[in-house]
């Protein structure tokens, strides 16, 4: 209803601001199970045309009260987000989870109040360390999206093997390989795996913080559980819950083949950023662009390791 | 255009102002890049040599800045005849120039990491035996502080256990007796830009046979990135030995010797 007349009203300010660029999140939540909402992000790079809103959402319906998981890249976004889940259950929302550090996950946050907001320790330490550049990377590609956002820490550690609202309950999984502190839930209610970005679905996975090992035991962790579907940090609902696993796996592996083959064959970065992707990642979603990020972070370590030494002593 | 076409005409109507000399207008092509900077680097790198845009060399490099301090570039030129000179730059970096390179004996083929201190051009331009220049690029956009950012080195405060390391390999290249020589050394390539660092940087590089022959040289200087990275294309054969010698700015010396296998590896990765 409040999207209806969002939308409404942005129609009618459109004579006033012709010319400007339309800065309004246009959040469309999707039901996957009983009582939970998707909000499929953009499976596009961050950039000025989406508002940095590329991460998938989730909103919980419990007897309690409203819980999210993340909550997109700004203040702007956070607000809408809030406005369009409660409205949605008629019910506050009384809990956010931060899956892990990246900006287009927990930038939105700054819209609550840090005491409903909860994250694992290691990425509550993370977002200390790393929030102020990701806040600076944010506002010089979005610019007015991201107006008035304050980098906000979670105010609860996760300690607990799970939460419980009214009966609704979420176990909650501190795992770790797309970042140092992975946070996944899944609702026992519905078996639903909500997998934060250690799950990429028909988008190729993001590496800035990535340690592969750690990634792959993750996924295999995830693999096990007892559940129906998931919802992948960044791509389409997963309605088997092993294909978005499956795919991550099978990319990570692919990335450190090609990239390791690349530093042992001589290519150099630009050329290894430009080797074939595999005709079964061909509906992967930036694809390209995920490859030559992850060139860049795992390139000089892989020379290291395989490029040997040839110093002589300085004479 | 519009005033290109006026002053065109101005010189047409007054057959006296043709034989005066310098009038005011730039010798060198419009910039397709429109950079601020791009007459100033024009005079300061190709001087009175005639110069123009040319697609037939490749300036490569990936679609995203992932890294700032690190963004990978190769400059191919191979196919347009002998080249003398190869230069690497940025227009809007403070210190424009990352590399001025010479293959003596080498295709026209070098690619390295260079640092980007904001959104800028970045160019190659590549001298043919004839004196014309040749160049091509585009804009990149970058975040901030590539120059002016410290070190990594630096920062986890280990440059100095690891200065000087070189690792590196040589691949034969098909049937051309051609190589490919990746180098790469552990240097903080300091800038002279952070407060209280001053510049340190690998200046020089050169390539020869283990007969002494010049393969390829190399001027590299501040904005080349931390950690440098270079490949080159020399003509040599699978087995030969390659001598490689750089200086820094504090006089220190690095040298390596890399045996080209005997072997192609192109088995393991595509070469494009």
């Amino acid at each position: 209803m409040k999207m209806t007349r969002r939308a409404m009203l942005a129609g009618l300010a459109l004579p006033a601001t012709a010319g400007m660029a339309n800065t309004t999140y246009l959040i469309h939540p999707v039901a996957v199970e009983d009582g939970i909402w998707m909000i499929h992000g953009d499976d596009a790079p961050i950039h000025f045309s989406n508002g940095g809103a590329i991460a998938n959402i989730a909103i919980i319906d419990t007897p309690v009260g409203t819980l999210l998981v993340d909550s997109g890249p700004s203040l702007r976004y956070g607000r809408t987000l809030k406005a369009v889940a409660e409205g949605l259950t008629g019910k506050p929302v009384i809990r956010v989870y931060v899956t892990h550090l990246h900006p287009d996950h927990g930038m939105g946050i700054a819209a609550f109040d840090p005491a409903i907001i909860a994250a694992l320790p290691q990425a509550i330490t993370d977002m200390a360390r790393d929030g102020r550049g990701f806040s600076d990377a944010l506002y010089r590609l979005l610019g007015d999206w991201m107006r008035g956002t304050e980098l906000v820490l979670p105010g609860r550690k996760i300690t607990e093997a799970s939460e419980d609202f009214g009966g609704r309950r979420l176990r909650l999984m501190a795992l770790a390989g797309h970042s140092a502190g992975d946070l996944a839930l899944l609702d026992e209610q519905t078996g639903l795996l909500i997998g934060g970005d250690l799950l990429f679905h028909d988008r190729a996975p993001a590496t800035p913080t990535a340690d592969l090992p750690r990634w792959r035991t993750s996924l295999d962790s995830l693999a096990k559980l007892p559940h129906r579907a998931a919802l992948p940090g960044h791509g389409p609902f997963d309605p088997t819950g092993q294909e978005a696993i499956a795919q991550t796996r099978d990319w990570i592996d692919w990335l450190e083949d090609a990239l390791t083959a690349a530093v042992r064959s001589g290519l150099d970065m630009v050329e290894a950023g430009s080797v074939p992707i595999p005709a079964r990642f061909a509906g992967m979603a930036a694809a390209r662009y995920e490859l030559q990020r992850s060139v860049s972070h795992f390139y000089p370590g892989l020379e290291a390791k395989w490029l040997p030494r040839v110093d002589m002593p300085e004479g | 255009m519009a005033r290109c076409r006026f002053l065109q005409l101005l010189i047409a109507m007054l057959p006296l102002a043709m034989a005066m000399p310098a009038l005011a207008r730039s010798p060198y092509p419009d910039d397709p890049l429109q950079s601020p900077m791009w007459t100033a680097h024009a005079r300061l790198i190709f001087g009175d040599d005639p110069v123009r845009f040319d697609p037939r060399i490749q300036l490569l490099y990936p679609q995203v800045a992932e890294n700032q301090r690190s963004f990978p570039v190769a400059l191919d030129a191979r196919g347009v005849g002998p080249v003398k000179r190869m230069v690497i730059f940025a227009d809007l970096n403070p210190i424009p120039i990352a590399i001025d390179y010479r293959p003596d004996l080498a295709e026209p083929y070098i690619a390295t990491r260079i640092k980007l201190d904001q959104r800028t051009p970045v160019r190659g331009a590549v001298q043919l035996a004839s004196g014309q220049w040749l160049v091509a690029g585009g804009w990149v956009d970058a975040a901030g502080g590539g120059c002016s950012a410290p070190p990594v080195g630096r920062i986890t405060g280990d440059w100095a256990a690891h200065l000087g390391e070189m690792r590196g390999e040589a691949w034969p290249m098909g049937t051309q007796g051609s190589s490919r020589l990746r180098i790469t050394f552990r240097h903080p390539m300091d800038t002279g830009l952070v407060a209280n660092i001053p510049t340190y940087a690998i200046e020089e590089m050169t390539v020869r046979s283990d007969s002494g022959t010049m393969l390829g040289q190399m001027a590299l200087f501040a904005s080349v990135s931390e950690d440098p990275a270079i490949t080159l294309i020399p003509r040599v054969a699978p087995g030969a030995i390659l001598s490689i010698v750089a200086r820094d700015t504090n006089g220190r010396t690095y040298a390596a010797k890399v045996p080209v296998a005997r072997q192609s590896a192109s088995v393991l990765a595509p070469q494009p």
